[in-house]
């Protein structure tokens, strides 16, 4: 007890705050420990995520014992000191009141035609800590308003107060250090080099951050009062990083989305597609039921719609293939899993709409379903090493990307094996371990010793979705794990997958990572579900090999949800077995290449218009409620509900139900069945490497032009030795076995026979134009083809 | 008081700043000595000196110099601040264009004592003259080998880098040099951490003044007694006065602190002729006015504490009747308005009001109002600013208050040029045509 005593004593200060007696830790600043009782000091410059700067001098104390006025944002904590605010002190007070006047002598006040009007930092504390009346009577500076700083983010700069939020947050947070002040005195201004735009998928923190409306997005300028929204916590539905959003609308359309406050996840910061991607959410969505009739899709009532889609699948009994695309919520996913298994009486479900392998469904069943906040974001940045595999963070999981800065700040050590050293590996200070694109496995089972030794339990292997293209690169990454205890995890790119996994939507694993194939684990989930354990059906199909079967016409029914067969390697194959299945259910709420072909469509809702929860890549459920709760479009647990009530079975439809049911199940803890080594198999001669870039042809970015002009542009990367080889040439036409694709070309650090392509951007859609994917052999040439 | 030529003493050999001139006047053999000695004894040494940073702030120079961790397996550097912007300040520049060697054999010295393997010379950009002549001592030193490997046999290493800044006043201040050093823009940081633990490269940095290290050699030669029989106790030795203005003979003049303005009055040839003294600043702009009341004060840094001002860079300005107060503040907050770096709000925001309201009395147009509005603005920037710049622009307006609020009163209706013919205070006799 002493003990403790004593500890808490050596970590902790004691001081007094206009005569407020507290205890804080060690190394607190004024101004957070005077948030702690309720004081609020002025502020601009400070954030509690930034490096103290102490530059606005807005929130000047006084210190007994300090002749002059202190800085609360930059002011450390001593024992025994004695601080007193505006509050208790007139020194303080008049010197908050003197620099609020000096901010506002150039500020336009254009308060009545700024956006930030109504929740302005600077109009507030003008209030609370201002003069009543300016006794500024000169000649305002002024500035031509406003400039680009990129296509999303626009600049007043004659509203800015220096702060330097932006260009800190730039330089700290994101690593994208071309947002600066140029010029000095009453003539700094934010800028950037050149006029270069300010490159970075942060860039719309910086909006946020302002504490005056002096950066401003294009999307949101003019269009809207903060006190005429409505506000609502949301999550994130673009990736698997898990963002706590806030979505901000007004008479029925989302106006705005900002980063929300999770300092478990995304701290206070969310990538520029999370902010600004939502232009989808209310353009082109399918409106009712259509069913196919005469080879036509038409209108129909819902109970019509309901009638022909439960009669088609009940035909159907035990001959039908479920795909639910990665996007699906945690419950929507858990109804298509408990759908397919109880209602449809198959084992045939896939959630992942993109490149697999079975390698990658063994590893997933063995170290990641079941499993949640093993490995989470804060272990990020104490681990002392940590390798990604397959894993472009910045592209694809891009707060992961800023947590690991954060690490790599503290001297966490990051490797990066793959074929390409990025922008985002640069920015990480990443240690390269070359491997040409499709020969990780054979490169992770010869790593140098130094590391492999360096590895331990305190290091993290971050695999991506990614790996399942590389064979063998994931049982190479359990061996390494096994051998050094290093541990494991894994990050999809879509929002829904992790979740999907865990309610089961993947042949062979129930909900919680029960494997099907285990006596035990069935029986626990057939109870659940008040079911005979022997009617859980087994043995079903996924990934590459359900896709061929559909087209192959091995079921007589599909289901899918949230489908592009794009996104499919073998999208062709899949287009084909729906053109050729009897009966194909699609809900969806955007039209595609699946419901031009569907026998019944079911709209459904989109992530504003219900509640629900994402699963992040941590395991960590992030529950959101409905933005627009009089939405009368259902969920795709809403639709599924009545399907099967239509087909004479039992599912619950609504998501708090569907939730705890999950919830319930628990996760499984028997034995798994490890990962079978799958050899490596790299192809002889030049290789493919390619992701998709967080801001790209992506379907859910439509509509949102001044984001799309943020996108980094197409380009082929290739090394200098290829690009000699291939006589310096502008553009390079990558050829692939269905036709080529010409781009220009960028000298970067790239492996030798690789080259390196975006996945799915303008002028650049790999499995389309070209007809391979990751790892396999292309023909490259200088010039155009 | 006698003048006391130390530094000053041979800038009539035009030799002097070569490496055989300066030898030919028992240059380098202190560095002789004080490689033979004991670091720590030479930090001991410059400590009981009493020498004071003679950048302004008159800092123990000794002190700082204890403040560098040693054994701390980091690198250490030495940073010689000859940045010299302030309006009025004149001496380090012709120190390193007559006597650049004894800032050289300086900089050897204290990298000696506070183990720095490198340390750089930056150079206000604006003055390419004294950027060579320094550029070439450092060449012939190291020529010489009194600088790179194993100096005189001693095993010291030392590198010295010869920068030359690009016109900021603020890259004069320690911890924006610094940063300007680093290649990055010069604004000053936040402190702590201080220099001596966190300054160049996150490193234990030594800053210190042109005419600080220059003194070095002569006090490691002649010891601290012979340091100490000039000046007072709490500001020993002698002191570059740079005395400019409306005196017969503006210039250099080295005397022990401690002198009074009347006898560098006497020693410049007294006031041009028919003219009396109005005011004058003992160093710089940035540090407040005094008048003709204030003659026979000792310049030393307590007593110019004393009497409301500072030493400063310890370089005059002299004016005589012929200038308008109200006119001579406006153009120091125009230059400090140039030179804000932009950093804090109050003096970006407050030189840019307070010029604008200064240029309105110039012209006449000022009200009692902002008379009353320029103090109070000066109150609002000073001890509220980033830096010490800040405080330095604010420090104009309320010591010309305190003796000629009269002048700004009569600049209500009636501009400073009717007030003062801006023709009669030219320094230059028959500048009126």
């Amino acid at each position: 007890m002493t003990m403790t005593n004593h500890t808490e004593k050596m970590d902790s200060v004691s001081v007094v705050i206009d005569g407020i007696e507290m205890e804080v830790p060690k190394g607190t600043l004024v101004i957070r420990a005077a948030e702690q009782i309720g004081i609020e000091i002025p502020r601009f410059c400070d954030h509690p995520l930034l490096v103290p700067v102490a530059n606005c001098r807005a929130c000047l104390i006084e210190i007994d014992g300090v002749p002059k006025p202190q800085p609360a944002c930059a002011q450390v904590l001593s024992e025994g000191m004695n601080v007193r605010t505006q509050r208790s002190s007139e020194m303080a007070r008049v010197a908050q009141e003197g620099v609020m006047e000096f901010l506002l002598a150039n500020h336009p006040l254009d308060c009545a035609i700024c956006d930030k009007g109504g929740e302005c930092p600077l109009q507030n504390q003008a209030m609370s800590a201002g003069r009543s009346e300016s006794r500024f009577d000169g000649e305002k500076r002024t500035f031509p308003k406003p400039i680009n700083v990129n296509a999303e983010v626009l600049l007043d700069r004659e509203r800015c107060v220096s702060c330097a939020r932006c260009t800190r947050f730039a330089d700290e947070i994101a690593g994208d250090a071309s947002l600066e002040l140029l010029e000095r005195g009453a003539q700094q201004q934010v800028g950037t080099a050149n006029d270069e735009p300010f490159d970075s998928y942060f860039s719309g923190n910086v909006v946020q951050i302002c504490p005056v409306g002096a950066l401003t997005s294009a999307s949101y300028r003019f269009r809207s009062r903060p006190f005429d929204l409505v506000s609502v916590p949301t999550t994130c539905e673009h990736c698997a990083s898990g963002c706590s959003l806030r979505t901000d609308h007004r008479r029925g359309a989302v106006t705005r989305r900002l980063a929300w406050d999770d300092p478990e996840v995304n701290e206070e910061w969310s990538c520029d597609k999370g902010r600004f991607a939502f232009a989808y959410l209310a353009s082109g969505r399918i409106e009712s039921p259509l069913i196919r009739e005469n080879g036509e899709l038409r209108s129909a009532s819902w109970p019509e719609a309901m009638h022909f889609a439960a009669a088609g699948l009940a035909a159907a009994a035990g001959s039908t293939a479920v795909l639910v695309g990665g996007r699906a919520t945690s419950e929507d996913a858990y109804a298509y899993s408990k759908f397919a298994r109880v209602v449809l009486g198959s084992d045939n479900i896939d959630f992942r709409a993109r490149a697999t392998s079975n390698e990658e469904a063994e590893f997933l069943a063995a170290y990641v379903a079941g499993k949640q906040l093993e490995i989470t974001y804060g272990d990020v940045e104490s681990a002392s090493q940590i390798v990604l595999v397959g894993c472009e963070p910045e592209d694809e999981s891009p707060i992961l990307f800023l947590r690991l800065r954060k690490g790599v700040k503290k001297g966490v050590l990051v490797h990066t094996v793959g074929p390409l050293y990025s922008l985002g590996s640069e920015k990480l200070s990443a240690h390269w371990i070359k491997a040409k694109a499709g020969s990780e496995a054979q490169v992770l089972g010869g790593l140098d010793s130094e590391l492999v030794n360096a590895l331990d339990s305190t290091s993290i292997i971050f695999v991506g979705e990614r790996a399942a293209t590389s064979p063998g690169s994931l049982s190479a990454v359990s061996e390494l794990g096994a051998k050094t205890g290093a541990r494991i995890a894994w990050v999809p790119r879509r929002a829904g997958e992790r979740g999907a996994l865990e309610a089961g939507a993947l042949a062979g694993l129930l909900p919680g990572g029960h494997p099907i194939s285990d006596r035990t684990a069935r029986a626990h989930v057939a109870q659940a579900w008040n079911v005979e354990a022997d009617s859980l059906p087994s043995g079903g199909l996924a990934g590459t090999d359900l896709v061929t079967a559909i087209a192959s016409g091995t079921f007589t029914a599909v289901l899918t949800a949230g489908i592009d067969p794009g996104d499919l390697p073998n999208g062709n194959e899949l287009i084909a077995g729906i053109e050729g299945a009897d009966f194909v259910v699609a809900l969806e709420n955007h039209h595609s290449e699946i419901t031009q072909r569907a026998s019944v469509v079911f709209p459904v809702a989109v992530v504003t218009e219900k509640s629900g929860s994402f699963m992040n890549w941590e395991g960590r459920s992030k529950p959101f409620s409905a933005a627009f709760r009089e939405a009368l479009t259902l969920s795709d647990a809403g639709v599924l509900s009545m399907l099967a009530s239509a087909m004479g079975a039992q599912l619950s439809g609504d998501t708090r139900e569907l939730g705890k049911e999950l919830t319930a199940l628990g996760s499984w803890t028997g034995s798994r069945t490890q990962v079978k080594p799958v050899a490596p198999n790299p192809a002889a001669g030049t290789t493919l490497a390619t992701w998709r870039l967080l801001i790209d042809s992506g379907v859910l970015q439509e509509g949102e032009p001044h984001l799309a002009a943020t996108a980094r542009p197409s380009v082929v990367a290739i090394n200098s030795a290829m690009f000699d080889q291939l006589d310096q040439p502008e553009l390079i036409t990558v050829t692939g076995p269905k036709g080529s694709i010409t781009l220009p070309v960028h000298v970067c650090e790239v492996e030798d026979d690789s080259l390196w392509l975006p996945m799915n951007s303008p002028d650049s859609h790999i499995y389309a134009q070209l007809g391979c994917g990751y790892g396999e052999v292309v023909t490259v040439q200088g010039g155009a083809a | 008081m006698k003048l006391t030529p130390v530094i000053t003493q041979h800038w009539d050999d035009p030799t002097l700043y070569t490496l055989d001139g300066y030898k030919s006047h028992g240059g380098y053999e202190a560095l002789a000595k004080a490689l033979n000695s004991d670091p720590d004894s030479i930090i001991a040494l410059v400590k009981d000196s009493g020498l004071r940073g003679r950048g302004g702030a008159g800092f123990p120079t000794g002190l700082k110099w204890s403040f560098v961790p040693q054994n701390d397996g980091k690198p250490h550097y030495l940073v010689v601040n000859a940045d010299e912007s302030e309006p009025g300040a004149c001496k380090d520049i012709p120190i390193m264009m007559a006597n650049p060697h004894a800032l050289v054999e300086g900089v050897i010295i204290t990298s000696f004592a506070i183990r720095a393997n490198h340390a750089f010379i930056y150079i206000r950009g604006e003055v390419p003259a004294a950027i060579r002549k320094v550029a070439y001592a450092v060449k012939q030193a190291r020529e010489a080998g009194l600088i790179g490997k194993n100096i005189q046999g001693s095993g010291f290493d030392l590198e010295v880098t010869v920068h030359s800044g690009a016109g900021a006043y603020i890259c004069g201040e320690e911890t924006a040099l610094l940063d300007s050093l680093e290649g990055f823009r010069g604004q000053p940081r936040l402190k702590p951490p201080f220099p001596a633990i966190a300054g160049l490269y996150s490193s234990p940095t030594v800053i210190n003044n042109v005419e600080t290290i220059a003194n070095i050699p002569y006090i490691i030669d002649r010891g601290v007694e012979w340091f100490r029989q000039f000046g007072t106790e709490k500001s020993p030795g002698f002191k570059v006065f740079a005395v400019s203005g409306h005196v017969q003979r503006p210039g250099i003049y080295e005397a022990p602190l401690g002198i009074t303005m009347r006898e560098l009055l006497d020693y410049a040839g007294g006031m041009r002729p028919g003219a009396e003294l109005k005011f004058w600043i003992p160093g710089g702009s940035s540090v407040p006015m005094l008048t003709a009341d204030h003659l026979d004060l000792p310049l030393t840094y307590e007593a110019m504490a004393e009497a409301g001002t500072m030493l400063g860079t310890g370089t005059p300005m002299v004016f005589d009747q012929t200038v308008s107060v109200v006119k001579a503040v406006t153009r120091w907050l125009e230059f400090y308005k140039h030179e804000s770096c932009g950093k804090c709000t109050p003096c970006r925001e407050g030189t840019y009001w307070i010029t604008g309201v200064l240029e309105k009395f110039e012209h006449g147009h000022g009200t009692e109002n902002e008379m009353e509005t320029l103090t109070t603005l000066c109150g609002q920037i000073a001890g509220r600013s980033f830096c010490a710049l800040g405080d330095a622009a604010a420090t104009p307006y309320p010591a010309a208050m305190k003796y000629f609020s009269h002048e700004f009163t009569a600049a209500t209706h009636t501009s400073a040029d009717e007030q003062f013919d801006p023709i009669a205070s030219y320094v230059f006799s028959g500048a009126r045509a």
